[in-house]
């Protein structure tokens, strides 16, 4: 029974992990293309890593939950990445003139004085 | 270990492959810095995965750290290389 489930987890992961990188690979441009690995990056992430506890719990029986760690590592770093690199596009996109970055945000002047 | 479970890590590590192959092509067709950066963010992120699905393959609990590893390898160099294409420098 637990083997099932660690099964269809495993199979659960590897579609979103293909999902993802078949829409990295084939959407148009770089702040689409930010999207689809965010599923990956959970729903991969999460497959694989509670089949894993599951499996190692079933296998010692007893609770295996250091896999965990992985996750909260993930859910702390790939964020900070991901934000560096939106930023860093933004920034070469904004000095290379291109047409789909946002204009800059100006600070709102104060009228009353 | 059932037929089920080997059968079902076969097809995740086939799936993890396949993806790392379609990123692979963003890499190296990918038309600014900062798509390669993601793509290579990404392919550590697949061994992350390909090595806790060897884990539970091999019952073994050595490839875990393996992929903490990974994990904290891959965050410095990819917000090192984020900041070296934001800012043209890594530490100022």
């Amino acid at each position: 029974m637990i083997e099932i489930i660690v099964a269809l987890l495993l199979v659960l992961s590897g579609l979103f992990v293909v999902i993802s990188a078949l829409g990295f690979l084939f959407l148009p441009s770089f702040f689409l293309r930010m999207h689809p690995p965010a599923l990956a990056y959970t729903f991969g992430s999460w497959c694989v890593t509670l089949a894993s506890i599951l499996y190692f719990s079933a296998l010692e029986s007893r609770p295996m939950l250091h896999p965990w760690v992985i996750i909260i590592v993930l859910s702390i770093t790939v964020p900070v990445t991901t934000l560096l690199l939106a930023r860093a596009a933004l920034f070469r996109g904004r000095a290379a003139g291109a047409a789909d970055t946002p204009p800059r945000l100006e600070p709102k002047r104060n009228t009353a004085q | 270990m059932s037929a089920w479970l080997t059968a079902a890590i076969t097809f995740a590590l086939a799936c993890y492959a396949l993806a790392s192959l379609l990123v692979l092509v963003r890499l190296v067709r990918g038309p600014s810095a900062q798509d390669r950066v993601f793509a290579l963010d990404l392919l550590y992120f697949h061994a992350i995965l390909v090595m806790l699905v060897l884990g539970i393959r091999h019952e073994s609990d050595v490839f875990f750290e393996g992929a903490l590893l990974i994990a904290l390898f891959g965050f410095v160099s990819s917000s090192a290389m984020a900041k070296f294409i934001l800012r043209g420098e890594v530490i100022e």
